[in-house]
């Protein structure tokens, strides 16, 4: 076990991968400079110019340059800076690498790993903030990823890099400076959530940063008398659904988190399947429709707080369970 | 120089290429209902949108010809005579076009999507301008792994008003990559004409602004053609960066297959069959001495030979319907919804 940032676990997963694999490459802007967050520090110096490749800003032919790379047989990782720039990179991550497989019938893949990072962070406004998991778990052959710990983003990023098919790899901006003790030697497989902490009578689930918000208010209510189980989603597509119905079959009540818009986001997918498979009282907490505003009073509007959680796990606790097995 | 056995051989390659579009085009009428055509009651053999190469085939022809089985093409949704010209077999893009199983993507792409990555064919597109982010990244990868190949990246007018162009050319500059741009230019974005549509003074211009050598050729002489795509080949082959061809032709077919291009002046088009590419090819040739049967014969062969790929296609089975949940992804196959 190594005490870890969480930028500084991803850039040792992206160097393992590298040093194992000599087909993993990596593409995008200020890499040389360690990235802006420096989840790439010291890997130019390491693997040089060549393979950590400094880029123009051009999303979309950074984007479909890897395309064209993993057609002839490498595995790169794209640096897309944020979700939000990530955006000018559309046609090629929805139209191109999403489909290149299938359109032609598995005779080429495009094995690749589209780092964009997610999340409401320093004062950075609506262009800066956003959270699109959804819309990337929305199209067919993507992978949609987002881890919460350092441990975790080692992992999974190590799982990312491994994997046959396009990953949309999702990390919050937040969480950069985190640090967590990270187990080298432990292998995650994607779709797979993770139990944060054992309950009774709810479910809580949720990823990405909401975690550590999550866990802060699954304790608070604690306290109250409300048991709270705790599911970290991970990989958002394919979403490990056994998990989250096996749980929520337990305690009879389901409350899913996320930092994104309520309305038509992830937790909307999750609430659903519960629902038609246990018929048991599911609840959403997403934020408003609302933009990222600059002023700290706009963006605390858009943002989900752990009372926000303690308030929906607390009306929860009034309503009994439908069917508890 | 372009030998008489090589102007044969390219024109070889040009009359397969017409034989196969007007066979493919015969084959759609009633498959799309777009301007103002109807949807044949049971609909059409080759359905969906049908985007004709015809009359441009000098250009794929004069290109192609200079690429090795491994080096690299991506192509547009204009691309049938561009994967032909690179060596997909025909019988495999005929059933394609019919959505068969034997396909060269087993039904799954259609006109706009063939493929054959055996053949160095990373694809067709149906984004326009959406091959060139992916012919530089190919190429990109070529200088990564130190190999010898280069990439053709074909694109039309009006591709050049895309962002991806001016990222992809800049992109192939900056690394100095092994990429010859051709720009099939067939006068036509769609139902538009380009040059209404853009700015400044032309496409090699603007190749010339980012420090590609560019040169603009008679795209329906495929002589012309061929020998400048022969040398600017031989140039990135000689590792002296990207290269760009800016083809003139025309395109002498609406937008898609049933499309009558009502919108352009039928002189126009009059004027442009006096410059068909076939037929250019066939007056020069006789002019050196090959007599038309020899030309006939040749036409005859390439018209045998797509009729046979059209009997093929016909009898060849639909794909299963399961099929469509197979090559979708590995990580999540199975969880459809």
């Amino acid at each position: 076990m190594v005490l870890m940032s969480y930028a500084k676990a991803a850039c040792a997963a992206l160097a393992e991968a590298m040093e194992r694999d000599e087909r993993v490459v990596v593409l995008g802007e200020d890499l040389g400079r360690g990235g802006i967050f420096s989840q790439y520090a010291g890997l130019q110096e390491r693997f040089g110019a060549f393979r950590v490749i400094d880029t123009p800003i051009s999303e979309a032919t950074i984007m479909g340059a890897a395309v064209g790379m993993a057609l002839a047989g490498l595995r790169p990782l794209v640096e897309l800076r944020l979700t939000d720039f990530a955006l000018c990179a559309l046609d090629e991550i929805v139209n191109q690498a999403a489909k290149i497989r299938f359109m032609l019938d598995g005779q080429g893949r495009v094995p690749l790993v589209v780092r964009m990072p997610m999340g409401i962070w320093s004062a950075s406004a609506a262009q800066h903030s956003q959270s699109l998991e959804a819309w990337f778990a929305h199209t067919p052959g993507l992978v949609v990823v987002a881890p919460a710990t350092p441990a975790d983003n080692y992992a999974l990023l190590q799982a990312a890099i491994h994997c046959d098919d396009p990953v949309i790899y999702l990390e919050h901006k937040e969480l950069w400076g985190e640090r967590g003790e990270v187990d080298r030697d432990r292998h995650t497989k994607l779709g797979c959530a993770r139990v944060v902490r054992p309950g009774r009578d709810i479910t809580l689930v949720t990823w990405s940063k909401m975690v550590g918000l999550s866990l802060l208010a699954a304790q608070a209510v604690e306290q109250e008398g409300l048991s709270v189980e705790l599911i970290d989603l991970m990989t958002i597509w394919p979403w490990d659904r056994q998990t989250v119905l096996a749980s929520a079959a337990r305690t009879g009540r389901l409350l899913v988190v996320h930092e994104s818009v309520q309305a038509g986001g992830f937790g909307a997918e999750i609430a659903a399947t519960v629902a038609e498979n246990l018929g048991i009282p599911v609840v959403r907490l997403g934020a408003p429709r609302i933009l990222v505003g600059y002023s700290p009073p706009l963006e605390r509007e858009a943002r989900i707080s752990v009372e926000d959680i303690m308030a929906k796990l607390r009306g929860f606790g009034n309503r009994p369970a439908v069917e508890k097995r | 120089m372009i030998t008489i056995e090589q102007h044969l051989a390219l024109y070889r390659i040009m009359a397969r290429i017409r034989a196969f579009e007007e066979a493919a085009e015969q084959a759609s009428l009633g498959g799309v209902a777009v301007f103002g055509a109807v949807a044949a009651a049971g609909g059409a053999q080759v359905r969906g949108p049908l985007h004709l190469s015809t009359g441009q085939e000098a250009v794929a022809a004069g290109v192609c010809f200079w690429l090795e089985p491994d080096d690299y093409i991506t192509s547009t949704h204009r691309g049938h005579g561009h994967t032909l010209a690179k060596g997909t077999e025909v019988n495999a893009m005929m059933a394609e076009l019919f959505g068969r199983a034997t396909g060269s993507n087993g039904g799954k792409g259609g006109s706009m999507h063939i493929a054959d990555p055996r053949m160095g064919v990373l694809g067709a597109n149906g984004i326009v301008a959406a091959g060139i982010p992916i012919a530089v990244g190919a190429a990109h990868a070529i200088k990564i792994q130190d190999g010898n190949q280069i990439v053709a990246c074909f694109f039309g007018d009006g591709a050049i008003n895309r962002g991806p162009f001016l990222e992809g050319l800049n992109w192939a500059k900056v690394y100095h990559l092994p990429v010859l741009f051709v720009c099939e230019d067939n006068q036509y974005a769609a139902t538009t004409r380009s040059a209404l549509m853009t700015g400044g003074r032309g496409v090699g211009a603007r190749a010339k602004s980012i420090g590609i050598d560019a040169i603009t050729v008679d795209g329906n002489d495929v002589i012309e053609v061929a020998h400048a795509a022969k040398e600017m080949t031989s140039r990135i082959r000689a590792k002296q960066g990207p290269q760009f061809l800016h083809a003139i032709t025309y395109r002498l077919k609406g937008h898609v297959s049933v499309d009558q291009a009502g919108y352009r002046d039928p002189e126009e088009r009059e004027l442009a069959l006096l410059r068909d590419p076939l037929g250019v090819a066939e007056a020069q040739m006789t002019r050196q001495g090959i007599d038309c049967t020899s030309l006939e014969a040749i036409r005859a062969l390439a018209a045998a030979e797509i009729a046979a790929a059209l009997a093929v296609a016909q009898a060849a089975p639909y794909p299963k319907p399961e099929e469509a949940y197979c090559q979708v992804q590995d990580c999540g196959a199975g969880s459809w919804y």
